[in-house]
């Protein structure tokens, strides 16, 4: 217990806000230090680690070695998300509808007009698929959702990664837009035939029919906390500098593909020493004691590997 | 000693009323400097905020030109931007809403302030500033879980029927095969789904009808009871008294309070947002998906970065010169009707 109570502030990515409040609800009643963090957009929260006003960003895209270096900053993932296709498909259940990778690009890039279309069916033996068109559903504002959902079409279709790229808003070359996961659910809803993807622990609550995909293993499956973790433990961290590795499409057997994190970022060189010291503390805490809270609200906490690996980066890069 | 008195009390008198007068001229001085601070304050606030969205959005105006004014292209991944699809989106959409929310509007406060019983006067104009204290947020959740799914089982599919080229009963209607283009303007790839152009403009007349009403309502007020009276004495029916006296007589402030109706549709942010589909397509037609300036940097100002930054910037100027065109032929016609009657 601390004599005195420090305040840290962050700010960053929605992605993270909820298991974030959750942690810093448990954190202050043990320790009084409070963590007041405004859920602003990832973009908004680099833009302000930048300016060094707050203790520490998240965000949904990981900072380029670049611009670290520049600013003297340091970055590690701190919770892992899963991001799941969901469908408006009469008599079809959720986890019943198979895609591949490259099917869901060819259905995002506006190829595939009917549910009817063979390579579905192909791919959906003894599926009832009714024979509507197929409307796909987007995200209308900037997140990491769309950032992680269109780097792993970039990663699974050629097609996708010349034309359309990824990035937290891209143009989209068909569909419609929805604002957040409750607007493309809500449209996806709305639209017999339609097509879209969300956080899993929207779709989860919301009772959403989301898909199973087809994994860089070649196995099929279904969006859970285990193969979120899977995905987590086997994408390649070791050799990524900073942690700059987005997690999609992770080699792993059980690694669900569109799996995200999202990356805490503070100076290495600290600006307030206090703070920085609460903040350590605060991140190595929820690490190690925030697992159970993290799979109440759908997340997943990191696997013990990676904790030891960021625990080795704060050693080597956090000198204070 | 009396003649003294006699030429000082005059003198004091006069010296102290030439004080006040000095005081009252300097008061009344600092108090009209006071007005036209404040006055000016608007003035400057306005040039400062619409010279600061420039100057953030130079980047983007200088990288495309003109170009960024015909372009439909919204392209952040590859860092290609244009206003043209948000700007036709926000006066489409304010165009919508004034046509439902002008007559409905013309209605309310004409049935409150010459028809309407004492009594129901009082819970009416109350619910209508109800109305209007709403938050957008509101309006557009409403918008998008209750009406955008009744567009889209109802009217959409009505519309369709009737006006589209590729309605969803198949029967294409005798006026779409007699009446040029008028397709063009029913038509949409998803006849079963509610978000679009005409939604987001009838959204927007429902948040707008409470402004302008609550102010033709005060209008109507102003109008004398003589007059009103005098033709009611020669034998002019409720209507001949509306559309020949109230009307004529707060014409100007009828049309303020439509502006002002308008000023808010045109920068509707998150009721937009919500029901209008987000999508950057040139379409002319009034059940297609589109976007809006407002709702456009409402949905990616957050995880915007240089030059998107810098375009999201240029269209809020542009929304500042599209609303001056507005008001612009706002006053050209109420002058042309001003020298039409003229007086």
């Amino acid at each position: 217990m601390s004599a005195q109570a420090t305040d840290i502030t962050g700010a960053g990515s929605s992605f993270v806000y909820p298991v974030l409040s959750k942690w810093s609800a448990t954190y202050a009643e043990k320790t009084g230090n409070k963590l007041n963090y405004q859920s602003v957009g990832s973009g908004a929260g680099i833009a302000q680690i930048k300016e060094g006003t707050i203790d520490f960003g998240a965000s949904d895209a990981p900072m380029s070695a670049e611009d670290l270096a520049k600013f003297g900053l340091g970055q590690f993932p701190a919770v892992v998300g899963g991001i799941v296709p969901i469908v408006n498909l009469q008599g079809v259940a959720a986890g019943q509808l198979k895609l591949d990778g490259a099917l869901l690009a060819d259905i995002y890039l506006g190829k595939i007009a009917r549910w009817s279309d063979p390579r579905i069916a192909a791919l959906n033996p003894g599926v009832k698929i009714p024979d509507v068109k197929v409307t796909v559903v987007h995200r209308s504002d900037g997140s990491g959702t769309s950032f992680n959902f269109t780097n792993y079409l970039s990663k699974v279709s050629p097609e996708w990664a010349s034309k359309v790229k990824f990035g937290t808003a891209v143009e989209w070359p068909a569909g419609v837009g929805g604002k957040g996961n409750e607007g493309v659910s809500q449209y996806v809803r709305q639209i017999p035939g339609s097509i879209g993807y969300v956080e899993y622990a929207y779709a989860k609550k919301n009772a959403i029919a989301y898909t199973q995909l087809q994994n860089a293993a070649g196995k099929w499956i279904e969006p859970s906390a285990t193969t979120f973790a899977a995905a987590a433990a086997t994408a390649d961290w070791k050799n990524a500098k900073d942690f700059n590795l987005i997690m999609t499409n992770a080699p792993g057997e059980q690694a669900w593909p569109i799996t995200a994190t999202t990356w805490i970022i503070m100076y290495k060189k600290s600006k307030n020493a206090s703070h920085t010291k609460v903040a350590f503390d605060f991140f190595k805490w929820s690490m190690e004691n925030g697992q159970s809270q993290a799979a109440s609200l759908d997340y997943v906490a990191l696997p013990d590997t990676l904790v030891k690996q960021i625990e080795a980066y704060w050693a080597a890069e956090y000198k204070n | 000693m009396h003649a003294t008195v006699s030429s000082n009390a005059p003198t004091t008198a006069r010296a102290e009323e030439a004080a006040r007068n000095a005081r009252d001229t300097r008061n009344d001085r600092l108090f009209g400097g006071l007005l036209k601070a404040c006055a000016l304050l608007v003035l400057v606030s306005l040039i400062g905020a619409a010279a600061s969205t420039l100057w953030l959005g130079r980047d983007a105006f200088a990288t495309f030109g003109w170009g960024f004014l015909t372009s439909s292209e919204w392209d952040p991944s590859n860092n290609r931007y244009g206003a043209l699809v948000p700007v036709m989106g926000t006066v489409t959409t304010a165009l919508i809403a004034l046509i439902f929310a002008v007559p409905v509007s013309f209605g309310i406060a004409l049935f409150l302030t010459e028809i309407a019983p004492s009594w129901l006067r009082g819970p009416v104009s109350s619910a209508i500033e109800l109305l209007a204290g709403i938050p957008s947020i509101i309006y557009g959740m409403w918008g998008l879980f209750i009406f955008a799914p009744f567009v889209a089982t109802t009217i959409k599919p009505w519309l369709m029927n009737n006006f589209s080229a590729d309605p969803p009963d198949g029967q294409v209607s005798w006026l779409v095969t007699h009446v040029p283009f008028i397709a063009k303007f029913f038509s949409s790839e998803y006849p079963f789904f509610g978000a679009g152009v005409l939604t987001a403009g009838l959204v927007l007349a429902v948040m707008i009808i409470p402004f302008i009403s609550s102010v033709m309502r005060e209008v109507f007020q102003t109008v004398p009871t003589r007059l009103k009276e005098s033709a009611y004495a020669l034998g002019s029916s409720t209507w001949e008294v509306v559309w020949d006296i109230v009307v004529p007589y707060t014409r100007t402030a009828v049309i303020g309070g439509i502006f002002l109706g308008l000023g808010r549709a045109l920068g509707e942010t998150m009721a937009v947002a919500f029901v209008l589909g987000n999508t950057f397509k040139f379409t002319p037609s009034i059940l297609e998906t589109g976007s809006s300036i407002a709702s456009t940097i409402a949905n990616q100002f957050g995880e915007a970065e240089g030059l998107q930054k810098s375009a999201l910037m240029a269209i809020a100027f542009l929304l500042f010169v599209v609303t001056f065109i507005v008001l612009m032929i706002a006053r050209l016609m109420l002058r042309r009707l001003a020298s039409k009657e003229g007086s």
